[in-house]
């Protein structure tokens, strides 16, 4: 933020967007859950030590029906309860790295292209649209099956996938960074390319990136959860789509197996949105609309 | 320029510009599918139990797995270029056939679900902006966020319970009623009921997204002078509304109407597979199952042939619309 420091303190800046954020009481309770969300997670371990695939109880227990179970079993007596919160594990890091992946590579890609231009930019532009034409959801199924299925190649081909759009912003951002004073001014004080596209543009570009990475968590989990309800997913781990998926061979008669896994996915899904919507508020104040 | 030159410029601009797309998409699609472990012959003989060497070497030769794979590739070049998207030994009988077979199922389902979501999500926003910041307002924004969130299969698991298990009223599964015997009207009317579920599941996630783009399009071009200069003149009500802010705020709507073909794609394989609905998407995922890449390939090929020609006809749509937008 250094950059931007003749026309206003950095601190001014974040703080305005910190009480932006705050006086948005939407933006408030999905952070609130989420990090309840995160915190079940990681207490998984603790608060349902033993396997969640493992058989515990009376199979189809209805939620509610056994105060030991509040959310029931399932056809194999297993813990539906549990399920969710282990399952929650591998949404929010199968969400969260691969969107890190995603942004990695959108990032390299996007900034080289925006910042150098010219050829460099035509040739990268050009990679971006062959893989941003096959529908994304068919190419991941496609890098999936050609990969075996594990948690590792779910994320990779997330990443694989999701890049080319933080690509595409990333380079229209850094475009039209790259020819303001505070870039010209760096490069005539001698500073190189790396140290202008890291230290220079990318915190001015941040907000806009911040805003779709909320997003692309959202996304990235709503794809692992379709993966994997589709049997594509990793067979030796418990998820919310691959719940539903084993629920469905149950959906006349014990529906409520895919309903509270899928409600599982609904919640955090919406609180990311809604996070994004509200960091999208915060931090570009004069792009948001009539409240 | 002319509204014809000016659209015939852009169809030769994005015709020369799709070509070496293609061509990149298909030899990108062929050597990743080379790298999967195991082919069509491997799954051929696990389902007849026991194959001997012999028979393998055989299968292999009969489906040209055997050569070089850089001749594959270039055989596989060559039919494409007859239209040819090569054979599937799994349903015995050419990929581009087996495709066409299910591609109007998948795209009935598709324009039905994008008709929709456009009307539905269009109406949607433009009540959103009208009412900006009112009530309505912040209903609608919540229902959007709400179906923006939902996942495509879950959804679609949950009506099939409400409106198939519990009330009865739509079937669960399938595009028709088999062997019903139906013709005419009532075939179509039986059709209808089965397009019913599924086209409402894959349209939910764009109502939202329709819907979001609308408000916001709307509320822009609510502003401009034009729209102030017509208010001046006397026009208001409905002609102000609909000729002079709706057409334009849709410019950027139908823009992301093209976008959005390839999503609509993707969902529908998982949509297809939760209706069993025998379409292409479904094709794609038996084929994974399956281990038919010949057929994935295929796939893979015509749905992004989809997207370049949707693309296109966007682009022309565009150029014809808004004579500002240059062929340069």
């Amino acid at each position: 933020m250094q950059a931007v420091a003749t026309t206003q303190p950095p601190s001014t800046g974040r703080r305005r967007a910190l009480r932006a954020f705050l006086a948005n009481p939407a933006g408030v309770l999905a952070v609130l859950f989420l990090l309840f969300v995160a915190v079940l997670s990681l207490a998984a371990p603790l608060i349902y030590p033993e396997d969640p695939l493992s058989m515990v109880a009376r199979p189809l227990l209805w939620p509610g029906q056994n105060a030991a179970y509040p959310l029931g079993t399932d056809s194999l007596g297993r813990d539906v309860a549990a399920g969710i919160v282990w399952g929650g594990r591998v949404s929010l890091l199968v969400g969260i790295v691969a969107m890190l992946l995603g942004v990695a590579i959108g990032l390299a890609i996007g900034a080289t292209a925006g910042y150098f231009g010219g050829r460099v930019d035509q040739v990268l532009v050009k990679i971006v649209e062959i893989f941003q034409t096959p529908p994304s959801f068919v190419l991941l199924v496609v890098l999936v099956a050609v990969a075996q299925p594990s948690l590792t190649t779910v994320v990779l081909a997330i990443g694989g996938v999701t890049w080319p759009s933080t690509a595409r912003l990333v380079r229209a951002e850094f475009r039209s960074l790259r020819s303001k004073d505070f870039v010209m001014a760096a490069r005539s004080l001698g500073y190189g390319h790396a140290r202008i596209i890291l230290r220079e543009i990318l915190p001015n570009a941040l907000p806009p990136l911040i805003v779709s990475s909320s997003v692309m968590v959202a996304t990235a989990i709503l794809m692992e959860s379709a993966l994997s309800f589709l049997g594509l997913s990793d067979p030796n781990v418990v998820s919310w789509g691959s719940m539903i998926g084993a629920g469905r061979e149950m959906l006349r008669t014990a529906w409520y197996l895919s309903a509270v896994p899928g409600l599982a996915i609904v919640a955090t899904v919406l609180a990311l949105n809604a996070l994004g919507d509200a960091l999208n508020d915060a931090l570009n104040p004069r792009l948001s609309g009539p409240r | 320029m002319t509204s014809f030159q000016r659209i015939l410029a852009t169809l030769r601009r994005n015709a020369v510009a799709a070509v070496p797309t293609i061509l990149a998409i298909v030899v990108l699609n062929f050597f990743l599918l080379r790298l999967a472990p195991g082919d069509a012959a491997d799954v051929l003989a696990g389902e007849s139990g026991a194959a001997t060497e012999e028979l393998m070497r055989q299968l292999r030769a009969r489906f040209g797995l055997d050569l070089p794979v850089l001749i594959q590739l270039k055989n596989y070049l060559l039919g494409l270029a007859q239209g040819s998207l090569g054979f599937s030994p799994r349903y015995n009988m050419p990929v581009t056939d087996l495709i066409l077979q299910r591609l109007p199922v998948t795209v009935a389902l598709m324009a039905s679900a994008l008709v929709v979501a456009f009307v539905v999500g269009v109406t949607a926003g433009y009540v959103m902006a009208l009412c900006a910041g009112r009530w309505p307002d912040r209903v609608l924004s919540v229902v959007a966020l709400l179906l923006y969130s939902l996942p495509g299969f879950w959804i679609g698991l949950m009506l099939i319970v409400a409106f198939s298990v519990k009330l009865g009223w739509l079937p669960s599964g399938g595009s028709e009623t088999i062997a019903s015997g139906l013709t005419g009207v009532d075939l179509l009317l039986d059709r209808l009921r089965h397009l019913v579920l599924p086209a409402t599941t894959l349209a939910l996630f764009y109502v939202a997204i329709y819907a979001r783009l609308t408000r916001a399009s709307v509320l822009e071009v609510s502003e401009l002078d034009f729209v102030r200069t017509a208010r001046a003149k006397g026009v208001g009500g409905a002609g102000l509304a609909l000729r002079h802010i709706l057409r334009n705020a849709l410019i950027p709507v139908t823009t992301m109407a093209g976008i959005h073909v390839g999503g609509v794609l993707g969902g529908a394989v998982v949509v297809e597979t939760v209706f069993t609905w025998p379409g292409m998407g479904r094709l794609a995922f038996e084929a994974v199952q399956r281990r038919d890449f010949a057929v994935l390939l295929g796939v893979l090929f015509l749905s992004s042939i989809v997207v370049i020609v949707v693309n296109m006809l966007v682009d022309l749509l565009q150029a014809w619309l808004d004579p500002r937008i240059e062929a340069s």
